[in-house]
Formats: C-alpha cells, sequence, structure tokens
C-alpha cells in the first residue's frame, strides 16, 4: 500500500506575478516575473533547478505548445522541462510532477510554474473554441458558465432550497470573495461590493450573473520544490511542506449514467477522501485552516464545501450565511480573493492558490494576514465541466502539523 | 395533359397521415407595424399568425418531425410494426419502408440527398429508396402522385411521402405575411388505408408567376392578380374536370377541396368555375400558419384527414406550371376500431394548438439572416464538420443511438466499448439502442448568454431517458418570457426533436442532431396510444403523449 507524499516534500520559493488585464506583457513577461520572486524567495541560483514543469491551458492563445517557452522565457540551462496540461488543474498537475520527481529522488529541486495569457482574444470570457471533431457533433453548445450553472438548478431540486435563498448564498461567496480581493494588492479585482449588487447584475449564464463569475486573468505563478533536509540546508528552518497530492478525473459516468443527478461534484468527493486520508486528516472542517478552492463560479465553491466534506450535505448555504468562510470566520475561504478576484489565469491558478497559504503559513500575507499562524491549508481546483471534469486536492502545512 | 386511370382491383391509399408546424407563430400585425412607414398597404395582411421555423429548423427537420408525427401514430394499419417491436427484433423490422419521398423547393442541400438525412434520422434502414422531389411549388402533389404510381405498380411496400417548406421571404414582401413554415407526412400502400385514390390528373404549363434562379436568396414574383385571372383561374378548373371525369363523378360530389393558395378571391372563383359545392373550400390555415409552399397541398389534406368522416370526397391541387389534382376518397378505417378513431401522434390540428405567440419581429429576421446582427467575435469559430468524423458517427448523431449493455442492461448515450455503469463496466457488451423516442426528464439546465448562439439565450442542461442514460444536450422550443420559465425546471418531462446542431456559414454545411423540447404542451393534444413509441415510455413516470 502506498504511503503518498506526506513530509516528503518541502516548499522552499514561490511566487506569483500580478494578476490582471496584462495589456503591455507577453506571458513569457510574467512567466520571468513570477520566476524572479520564487528564486529570491529560495535564495538560490537558478542552475539548481535540475527539473522544471510548466502548466498552461489554452496554448494556442499565448505561447504554444511544449516545455520550450519556459526553458526559453528563463533561459533555463537545457534541463528537463514537461509541459502539463490538465484543464484548470493544469497548475496544480504542473506541482504534482515536479513533487514527485523530488519525492522519487530523481531530482533535487525541481521548479513548477503556470502561466496563462488570456487577454489577447478581443472578448471577455474564455476562448469559444472547438471541443474535439466528434464532440462537436453532439455536445451541448455549452459555456463554461452555462456548464456550472447546472449545479444550481439540479442542486436546488435536490435539497429543496427555494431560488432565492441560494442565489442570496451565492452572492454572499462573491461578497466576500471581493472583500478579501480587496486587500490584496496582486488581485485582478479589488473593488468591494454589495449583495444587492450582485443579485442585480446581468445574466450571464441563469442563474449565474456577472458577480457570480470569476474573472479571466493574466498571471503566472511558480513554486519552487525540494526535499526537507535540503530545504533545511537551505537555511528553511520550518519549511513548509506537501501532506497529499490527489487528482481524481472522470470516467464518464456523470455524463452518460443517471446515478449523477447533477448537484455535486463526484471527483471532488474521491479527490479530497484520498487526501485526508494521505495527510491524515480524520475531520478536515476541524483540521483545516485555510481553503483556497476553485470558485470559477459561486456556485461552485458554495457546493465544494460539501464535496470536501466540510459541510454537510445541503448545508453549506448554512455555512456561508453564517459567515464560516469570511476571512475572519472558522475557516477562510479564498482570503487571497480567490479566482472570483484575484484572477483565473488556468495554467496559473493552482500554484497562484498555494502561493497564498504559503504566504499565510510565513506570516507574509500583509492585511489579509490571519491572526493565528494556519497549520494545515488546502486547494482544490476544477477542470472542464460539473459533468466531466479533472479534480485536484493539494494539502500542505506546517512542518510538524 | 397527363390520364392515368386505376383499375379498380389496384387500389392504393393513404394508410397513414402527420404533420409538423413549429411551436412559435409569428404575430402578422407586429411585421405590419414595423413596415407602416414603408408599405402602409401592408396592412391588409395584418391579421393572424404564421408558423414560423426557428434558426435550428429546416425542410429535412420538419420532415422528420412530421414523419415521427404520422408514424408515431395510433393506426389500426398492420403496415407498420410498433417501434417497440422494431426495437427487439432488430433492423429488419425497420425496414417496412421501402421508399422515402421528401418534396420541398427550400431544400437546405442541393447536391446532397435530403431525403436520405430524412431517412436516417427516422432510421428506417439502408435498404430503401431515396427521392428528392422540388422545384416547383406542384412538388408535394406530384411527390404524393409518384407514390401512388409505385404504389400501385405492384410492390406491397408501404411509402413515406413528406411535404416539407421553410421558405425565405424579403422583408416587407407579401410573402412575409402569406408564408408559413410546415410539413406534412404520409404513408401511401397498396390497399384502401384511411383514404383511398380515386385517380389523378396532372397539366404541365410553364406559366411562372415567380421563379428563384442560382443562388437567388429571395422568390421574383409578378403581380397577383394575372396569377389568379390567368393562372389559377384558368390552369386549376381545367386539370379539375379533367380528374373528375377519370373519377366518373361530378364536382357536387366533393366534401373537400384543399387549394393551397394565399391568393384573396382564387379559392372561391375556381369553386364557381368548376361546379364545386361552396362548402367544400377548406380553410387554408392562412391564419394560423401559412401557406407552406410545395408542402401545403399535403399539410391541408392530412388537416382534413384529422375529423372528416369515411365516405367523403377530398381533392387536392398542387398549382406550379401546370396543376395536380388528386382525388381521394376516405373509407370506413378512418372510424377505427371500437369507435376509437386512428391518428397521428399530434397532427397538424394538434400541432396548431401546441403554439406560443411570437411578438419579436427582430428576432424573425436575425435569425434568418434578414438583418445583420453583430455576432461578436465569439461567432468566428470555425465549426467545419469533418466528413469522415459524421459518416463514422452517423448512427450516433442522425439516429440519436447509443448502446445498451447486454451484461448489465445499463442504456448510455453514447456507444461506448466500456460499459459506462460503474458497477459493471464489462467490454464490447453493448448494443445499438436509439434514444430518439424515448421520453426524458430534465435534471439541470441553463440560458446561457455567453456561449455564441444564433438565438440567445442558449438552453441546455441535463436530461435523463426514461429507462436509463442521460446527456448534456441542447434544448429547443422554449418559449419566450424570461430565463426561468415555469418549463424549465428540474423533473420538467422532455421530449427528443431532430434539428440543426450548427451551421457553418463558411462552406454552407449544416449539422444536425437532436435536441431536448419541452414535452408538456404536447399531453394535451396526444392521442391515445403508445404506438409506436419507445418501450419504455408505458412504464410510467414521463409521458409525452397518451
Amino acid at each position: 500500500m502506498a504511503k503518498g507524499i506526506r513530509d516528503k516534500i518541502a516548499i522552499v520559493g514561490m511566487g506569483c506575478s500580478k494578476f490582471g488585464e496584462r495589456w503591455n506583457d507577453n506571458a513569457e513577461d510574467l512567466m520571468r516575473e513570477a520566476f524572479t520572486e520564487a528564486l529570491g524567495d529560495a535564495g538560490i541560483e537558478k542552475d539548481r533547478i535540475d527539473a522544471a514543469w510548466f502548466a498552461t491551458a489554452i496554448e494556442e492563445q499565448h505561447t504554444g505548445k511544449s516545455g520550450i517557452p519556459l526553458a526559453v522565457a528563463l533561459r533555463l540551462p537545457l534541463i528537463p522541462v514537461t509541459r502539463v496540461e490538465n484543464f484548470c488543474a493544469s497548475g496544480s498537475e504542473a506541482f504534482r510532477g515536479a513533487a514527485y520527481a523530488v519525492a522519487s529522488g530523481a531530482c533535487d529541486i525541481a521548479l513548477a510554474l503556470g502561466v496563462e495569457k488570456l487577454k489577447d482574444t478581443g472578448y471577455g470570457g474564455l476562448p469559444q473554441r472547438s471541443r474535439g471533431s466528434v464532440n462537436d457533433l453532439y455536445w451541448a453548445n455549452f459555456s463554461a458558465p452555462g456548464a456550472f450553472a447546472q449545479l444550481a438548478s439540479a442542486y436546488r431540486a435536490r435539497h429543496k432550497i427555494p431560488r432565492e435563498d441560494l442565489k442570496r448564498a451565492m452572492a454572499h461567496v462573491s461578497v466576500k470573495s471581493h472583500a478579501n480581493g480587496a486587500k490584496n494588492p496582486k488581485a485582478h479585482l479589488r473593488n468591494r461590493i454589495d449583495e444587492d449588487r450582485v443579485l442585480n447584475a446581468p445574466m450571464v449564464a441563469e442563474p449565474l450573473g456577472l458577480f457570480d463569475c470569476c474573472g479571466v486573468s493574466d498571471g503566472a505563478a511558480c513554486a519552487i520544490v525540494t526535499t526537507p533536509e535540503i530545504a533545511r540546508s537551505m537555511g528553511k528552518s520550518r519549511p513548509i511542506t506537501v501532506k497529499a497530492l490527489q487528482l481524481a478525473v472522470s470516467n464518464g459516468a456523470e455524463a452518460q449514467h443517471n446515478s449523477w443527478d447533477g448537484s455535486h461534484l463526484m471527483t471532488t468527493r474521491k479527490a479530497s477522501e484520498r487526501a485526508y486520508e494521505e495527510a491524515g486528516i480524520r475531520d478536515p472542517r476541524q483540521a483545516l485552516d485555510l481553503l483556497e478552492v476553485h470558485d470559477c463560479f459561486s456556485i461552485t465553491e458554495l457546493v465544494t464545501m460539501e464535496d470536501l466534506h466540510i459541510s454537510p450535505e445541503g448545508g453549506a448555504v448554512k455555512d456561508v450565511m453564517d459567515g464560516f468562510f469570511d476571512a475572519d470566520g472558522a475557516l477562510p475561504c479564498q482570503i487571497d480573493g480567490g479566482l472570483k478576484c484575484f484572477g483565473h489565469p488556468i495554467g496559473a491558478s493552482g500554484l497562484r492558490m498555494l502561493y497564498e497559504i504559503y504566504l499565510q503559513m510565513t506570516e507574509r500575507a500583509g492585511e489579509r494576514q490571519r491572526q493565528k499562524e494556519p497549520a494545515l491549508g488546502l486547494t482544490h481546483n476544477l477542470g472542464g465541466f460539473p459533468h466531466q471534469n479533472v479534480c485536484s486536492i493539494v494539502i500542505v502545512g506546517q512542518s510538524g502539523a | 395533359m397527363t390520364r392515368n386511370a386505376l383499375a379498380t382491383d389496384a387500389a392504393v391509399g393513404i394508410h397513414a397521415f402527420g404533420g409538423y408546424i413549429p411551436k412559435r407563430r409569428l404575430q402578422k400585425k407586429i411585421v405590419a407595424k414595423a413596415h407602416a412607414w414603408f408599405n402602409p398597404a401592408l396592412a391588409a395582411h395584418a391579421k393572424g399568425e404564421r408558423a414560423i421555423a426557428d434558426w435550428d429548423e429546416d425542410a429535412i427537420t420538419m420532415a422528420v418531425e412530421a414523419a415521427r408525427d404520422c408514424l408515431g401514430g395510433d393506426w389500426s394499419s398492420s403496415l407498420l410494426p410498433p417501434r417497440t417491436a422494431a426495437e427487439s427484433e432488430g433492423e429488419d423490422a425497420q425496414n417496412t419502408i421501402a421508399h422515402a419521398i421528401l418534396a420541398s423547393t427550400t431544400f437546405p442541400f442541393q447536391d446532397r440527398q435530403n431525403a436520405g438525412v430524412v431517412a436516417e434520422a427516422l432510421r428506417l434502414g439502408r435498404r430503401i429508396s431515396t427521392l428528392d422531389i422540388g422545384g416547383s411549388q406542384r412538388a408535394g402533389t406530384s411527390a404524393l402522385i409518384t407514390a401512388f404510381e409505385i404504389a400501385a405498380g405492384g410492390r406491397n411496400a408501404p411509402l413515406l411521402v413528406s411535404g416539407s417548406e421553410k421558405r425565405r421571404t424579403r422583408a416587407a414582401s407579401p410573402l412575409e405575411f402569406t408564408s408559413g413554415d410546415a410539413a406534412a407526412a404520409l404513408l401511401v400502400a397498396p390497399g384502401e388505408g384511411v383514404a383511398r385514390l380515386l385517380a389523378h390528373a396532372t397539366c404541365a404549363v410553364d406559366f411562372v408567376d415567380h421563379y428563384r434562379g442560382p443562388d437567388a436568396p429571395f422568390d421574383y414574383v409578378w403581380e397577383e392578380r394575372w396569377i389568379r385571372d390567368e393562372g389559377l383561374m384558368k390552369i386549376v378548373p381545367e386539370t379539375i374536370a379533367d380528374v373528375l371525369s377519370k373519377a366518373g363523378l361530378e364536382a357536387r360530389a366533393i366534401d373537400h377541396f384543399c387549394l393551397p393558395s394565399a391568393l384573396r378571391g382564387a379559392g372561391a372563383g375556381i369553386v364557381k368555375a368548376t361546379g364545386l359545392p361552396a362548402e367544400s373550400l377548406c380553410d387554408n390555415l392562412q391564419g394560423v400558419c401559412g401557406e407552406a409552399g410545395a408542402a401545403h397541398p399535403l399539410v391541408m389534406l392530412s388537416h382534413i384527414l384529422e375529423s372528416t368522416p369515411p365516405e367523403r370526397t377530398i381533392l387536392v391541387v398542387g398549382f406550379g406550371q401546370g396543376c395536380d389534382a388528386i382525388l381521394l376518397r376516405t373509407t370506413s378505417a378512418l372510424a377505427g376500431e371500437d369507435g376509437k378513431r386512428p391518428g397521428p401522434r399530434l397532427g397538424i390540428g394538434g400541432h396548431l394548438k401546441r403554439r406560443f405567440e411570437d411578438t419579436n419581429y427582430q428576432r424573425y429576421l436575425g435569425t434568418n439572416d434578414l438583418l445583420q446582427m453583430e455576432q461578436g467575435l465569439r461567432s468566428e469559430v470555425d465549426r467545419q464538420t469533418g466528413l469522415t468524423t459524421l459518416y463514422r458517427n452517423r448512427e450516433m448523431i442522425h439516429g440519436l443511438v447509443g448502446g445498451r449493455c447486454t451484461r448489465c442492461g445499463t442504456r448510455q448515450f453514447p456507444k461506448s466499448g466500456i460499459c459506462v455503469n460503474p458497477n459493471c463496466h464489462a467490454d464490447d457488451t453493448q448494443v445499438d439502442h436509439s434514444f430518439s423516442e424515448t421520453p426524458a426528464s430534465m435534471r439541470s439546465y441553463t440560458a446561457d448568454r455567453l456561449t455564441w448562439s444564433m438565438a440567445p439565450p442558449a438552453y441546455y442542461g441535463m436530461v435523463q431517458f426514461e429507462g436509463g442514460g442521460q446527456a448534456m444536450i441542447d434544448f429547443a422550443d422554449i418559449e419566450p418570457g424570461g430565463d426561468s420559465a415555469p418549463e424549465l425546471e428540474p423533473g420538467a418531462p422532455m421530449r427528443m426533436v431532430f434539428r440543426i446542431k450548427d451551421l457553418d456559414p463558411r462552406r454552407g454545411f449544416r449539422r444536425y442532431f437532436w435536441k431536448a423540447a419541452p414535452a408538456g404542451t404536447d399531453t394535451i393534444e396526444g392521442s391515445a396510444s403508445d404506438n409506436g413509441e419507445a418501450p419504455s415510455q408505458t412504464q410510467g413516470g414521463v409521458k409525452s403523449d397518451g
């Protein structure tokens, strides 16, 4: 029986570019911005890096394929660079590759970097594109918000929640993230909003209005990982270590089999159960101190609270309205603004989430810093659509946690 | 002038009939008001409504729906095995229909057989002859005559004759008001059926009242008075006299006269000139549907067959570069058994009642490309169809054929090498299973204003098929009036309909697929039987008719 990755990997350096509409920067500029910060944070020269994993999802809009764009942008010394793509979990996938490489002993120090340059399409939102020649023949004409909006009607039906109550809880999710984003100098959206503004916003995909949807941003984020021993030799006396790395990928059951009613994410439930097992967490609601989840849409964050086994099934609306996940709540979720306000450059997002937890755990989160130093934090990505997706879970924590 | 008298021992007839009228009805007063500044005379056409196909409907999709309406009806005829038998016995049972003929002047494809697409959507099998008949407003009646002649030729297999029309009309033209989109389908076979052919006659005259040349988007139309007085009033009576003489009938013997013309006074004039009873003139559906071109005589005939008693004589005329005249006599089969009258699933009458008013003339203009709308950069995505891809998957795409696992019985769409059931996952156990006639219910939905669509918002969601299987699929026929209409609640009954999936304007191609439409309103008009529907329909829960 595999014992997992717990405490085998330490994060020694992280970097994150400012997210937003970076009209005057190429993807390569964003990569360098994040990497320079991480290298300085780690306190090493780049020739110490043995291998790199490079994440982008919609590469045809910016860098093109392969690991070459990263190697060229950073002038890496002919080391192995692997490009990964797993929808919105791409950044976490790069982190997983780098962590596994170090854990295997194949490398001492590895880099995971994700980037997305989405603001060159000429319009807002994610690019409209082909889904593959066979899929295009029969897939519904869905956008990302439309696919995730399905969660709302199915969740309402499953838990018999009035439309208005769910819409109000969804609004609270977004109001909270805007309040958090306002305190984050690197966030794309830094304006505070109120519930009325969310409820009265133009509809994007019923019932998701404009403020139920995350921003589409340009940005990059990266992590440098090594073993805890090497980390200590680098002067990191209390390195942040990886407790769990899990991925669950749909096999078509949700899309085709009646066992799924559309109200939850099968993959998130499975991946989180495996992650808690790997990290030795019995009661995640008590054990976890910070959450950074894939709040691509307000409804996604809401149902994810249940799928992560934090809120009871059907109980997320109450927890959300109680402020349980607010910045000053028991278990803050998206304390950096989340995808909603920090922004969502797809390939970078998983690493951006880790970046915030890393800052909080090393007491460098500025205005957003939690009073009590967080011991365990969880990141969650959801790539694709509720009925067919990739879910990643990463749990990191203080050395002893 | 052709003369085709039929020997009485070679009786042929119509054995089943059906039709289709799009749910959306454009209110003509709105159109007249929009054009009042330009041509106030159009106010003369401002009464009533016309049926308008949505952007995802064309002559092919409407023909498919008309044929489903016909074949899915409640027929005492043993010509067609119920679909239930067809499903269990495999392909052979569906091969009962030997010919599929489609008449239209608005075929979506110039060189790709349109009737062939209809036959694939209906899963009629490949041992079938398919034929497009077009080129004239008379195409519908000519197709029916052709079918009668083939049936009289001795082969016992039934023929499916459909007429379907979606005419594109210029804004502020009279045709914009008088046209309607509709289709009808008739099953013709040896034997009397519900209406026996008495005689038919044709007169060919190159009378050009209007025409549409190559690449011309619209008809070029000559003066109405001339069309009526020199065309209809002279050519139609001549042909009627001929067909009556062949049948040995007097004009006064006619009970129903179907004249598919929107020209005012034409019907009354012909009735007077020929001696037909004044009351025989049938409603041309001008106020509720509009004239559906080549399909219209078949639409009117199908409509009459829904209500007329046995032993009534029907005269159907098709006019265009001459005239077709068809004489039919209804039979006792129309009375049905046990007092239950046989009929189509909804029929023209049922479809006329299944409607919603559309007062959004701008939408009509936009979706018919009569007004250049800013489609936005999202519309620029390439919608090329790989012809290899389509051919390889054509049963899945055109017939909504998925799979059924022979080990665990799980139904799924699409079919796959490994069963989707998490408790089975058996290899190579799937047999074909079509979902097109299976009732479904909605599990989730949205109205999407971000994704590019010809007619935003794009409605779609997860539907669950009765008996198993589910799919995220586009919706059709959602009524206007908000993105959260009551018909869009999880659990709502849905019915699959054959529609255009995507248009590829760059290459002039269009691909077809099935969509889910609210089935709720159909229950009002449904016929009493489930004959012809999927086996699972009788298992309770969602019912699309009955």
